[in-house]
């Protein structure tokens, strides 16, 4: 089965989050292997009521499977040409923004910095164009990452699934790939031009990557572009629905706000600090062993906060100008993706999580 | 029987303190060394994965006691080729020659793959590695690794980081009685009383790392457990009493026969 008749079973579920009475609250947080029925009711407007309980029993599922522990990762922008016209995004190809793509000795500049930072864990993005970073420029740059790092994830354009297999006997490990929106018809407005805007390629990919060898698939909804309690519901629906079918693959999720960028879109569905907190706690309930990822998109107070209470990953030290790491390439022209609102240093990051009595991950997986 | 003689023999090694400690949970590095030292466990197990010969900061080995065994763990590995390769990783970093391997499919419950194990501890014991091997507790597959070359067998108390207790209590009983190589309790046992009773089943030792990890004061509840495991074994040694829920006043069935 795949996740679109999933979704398509459970499209229709705007009234349902309205039906759910405290009680069904109650039961969801009871629940030893909380259902879909359970994931439901945590995300309802009753269960804003229960949001402390939900907090709690979010945190030590956290700490029972993930321990007093965060692991860090950053991004390396490689490339920011990009065909599509996705309109939420400074990377658009609507934007008049000076495109760069980093030479292999520019990408070894960027590992050498971020490699002194002490991180092993990297992410490694592109705008999607085939002709400017096809998958031959891709391979290219994770053989030099590899000298560098631990575990090298993408976050690029869909790919097949012989092509991520590709990728994966370079030494790429982990697969980024977020559907932005769930929803089919919010999906096609926001993705008016460009390959990405085939719905039905991108709603399949994470499980390609998944199918391909990748040991972790992290998916994600940019929060701001729908009514979030059903693009949340159906994150997690896929999450489950990628756990069932790929046992063997950690399966990831993120959450990552609208931030300001390049381009005048404004949020349609704006979504608060109680919000994001509500989500990633009903996910954690739901899904007690799947990764929570939170970028530097949100400020250092709020990352700080939510540490203890359900994430598992966070980035650090972030950039998101192609050659950000390095400095080389920075100046006015070269215009980020989104704008960072944590921008502390990973070292800083590390004493922050110290103070907070974690213990900062650089390293988690090796190459075998 | 002196408890002082009560030694664990594994690997041509001798073990005191049957409480095991895992490392992948705690808060700092510096905590997990004084959990280590002050609790003065023998057996310590840690993730390949997380073991950074080059690091730039700190590298977890450096905090491990040197009293202390090492024994790395195939963390990671989703077949028994990926474990193979990681414990021959492992020994090339310096990491010793003894082995836990852990082969998980199953990113869900975090169960074991007892056939790959089964593979990976085939090949690991012919080339030298003392391998003790994390399982579902079943007869059959403990006898197979036995005679794969295990060392010792190590079937989970309940899933990982569960804190769900002894729930294998009935298979691993089993188990201690079947099998003629150590059998430690790994994963599940949340409480030291839960420690306590697999040692008072006659298991060799028990690992323990969510429950001492996470735990307000990990140093104190540390020496709880190790304190728990030592009473559960003395008591074992002691000869434990067959249990039983009913009152016994009279023989209904076969008291006739003392009438005549």
């Amino acid at each position: 089965m795949s996740f679109y008749e999933i979704y398509s079973r459970y499209k229709d579920t705007d009234n349902a989050f309205g039906l759910v009475s405290s009680r069904d609250v109650e039961r969801a947080l009871a629940a030893r292997n909380p259902d879909i029925s359970h994931f439901m009711a945590l995300l309802s407007p009753e269960a804003e009521r229960h949001l402390e309980e939900m907090a709690l029993k979010s945190r030590e599922m956290t700490l029972r499977y993930f321990g007093k522990t965060i692991q860090l990762y950053t991004p390396l922008y490689l490339s920011n040409y990009c065909e599509n016209r996705c309109v939420y995004c400074g990377f658009s190809a609507a934007n008049r923004i000076e495109r760069r793509r980093l030479t292999p000795a520019e990408v070894e500049n960027e590992a050498r910095a971020i490699a002194s930072t002490g991180l092993q864990h990297i992410l490694v993005l592109t705008g999607e164009s085939r002709t400017m970073s096809p998958i031959s420029y891709i391979k290219e740059c994770v053989k030099v990452l590899a000298e560098y790092f631990s575990s090298i994830s993408i976050e690029i354009y869909a790919l097949s699934e012989s092509e991520y297999a590709g990728l994966v006997l370079e030494g790429v490990d982990g697969l980024t790939i977020y559907q932005e929106a769930y929803d089919e018809e919010v999906y096609k407005n926001i993705h008016p031009a460009g390959p990405k805007s085939d719905y039905a390629f991108r709603l399949a990919a994470p499980a390609r990557g998944a199918g391909s060898g990748m040991r972790n698939v992290n998916i994600g909804v940019l929060l701001g572009l729908d009514e979030w309690r059903r693009e949340a519901f159906w994150l997690g629906l896929h999450a489950k629905y990628l756990q069932d079918m790929f046992p063997g693959v950690e399966i990831g999720a993120s959450l990552p706000r609208m931030r300001p960028h390049e381009g005048a879109f404004t949020v349609p569905h704006k979504v608060d600090d109680k919000v994001m907190v509500q989500i990633i706690t009903a996910l954690r309930i739901f899904l007690p062993r799947i990764g929570i990822s939170m970028s530097t998109r949100e400020d250092a107070k709020f990352r700080e906060n939510l540490i203890g209470i359900g994430l598992t990953r966070i980035s650090a030290g972030s950039s998101t100008y192609v050659g950000g790491h390095s400095a080389c390439l920075h100046d006015s022209k070269n215009l980020p993706q989104f704008e960072i609102s944590d921008k502390r240093s990973v070292a800083e990051i590390m004493a922050m999580l110290e103070q907070k009595g974690y213990q900062p991950v650089l390293k988690d997986w090796l190459h075998i | 029987m002196d408890r002082v003689e009560d030694i664990l023999k594994i690997g041509g090694k001798n073990i005191k303190n049957r409480l095991f400690i895992g490392t992948g949970k705690f808060s700092a590095y510096e905590l997990m060394k004084r959990v280590l030292e002050e609790s003065d466990v023998d057996v310590t197990t840690v993730a390949l994965r997380r073991v950074d010969n080059e690091a730039a900061s700190e590298n977890i080995l450096d905090y491990i006691p040197k009293k202390c065994i090492l024994v790395p763990n195939t963390s990671g590995a989703r077949n028994a080729d990926e474990a193979v390769r990681i414990a021959r990783l492992s020994r090339a970093a310096g990491c010793g020659n003894w082995v836990k391997i852990e082969v998980i499919q199953d990113n869900k419950y975090l169960l074991p793959d007892n056939s790959e194990t089964l593979k990976a501890t085939e090949i690991l014991a012919k080339e030298g590695f003392v391998v003790l091997p994390y399982m579902s507790p079943d007869l059959s597959m403990a006898r197979r690794l036995v005679d794969a070359g295990a060392a010792a067998v190590m079937p989970l108390g309940s899933p990982i980081g569960s804190n769900r207790g002894f729930r294998t209590k009935e298979l691993v009983e089993i188990l201690v009685s079947e099998i003629k190589i150590p059998v430690i309790v790994d994963a599940g046992l949340g409480t030291p009383s839960s420690a306590c009773e697999c040692m008072e089943t006659g298991c060799a030792a028990v690992l323990v790392n969510t429950a001492i990890a996470i735990a307000q004061d990990p140093v104190a509840m540390a020496k709880s457990f190790s304190d728990a495991v030592g009473a559960g074994r003395l008591a074992y040694n002691a000869g434990m009493p067959q249990s039983t829920k009913d009152a016994k006043a009279s023989s209904p069935l076969t008291g006739f026969l003392r009438n005549e």
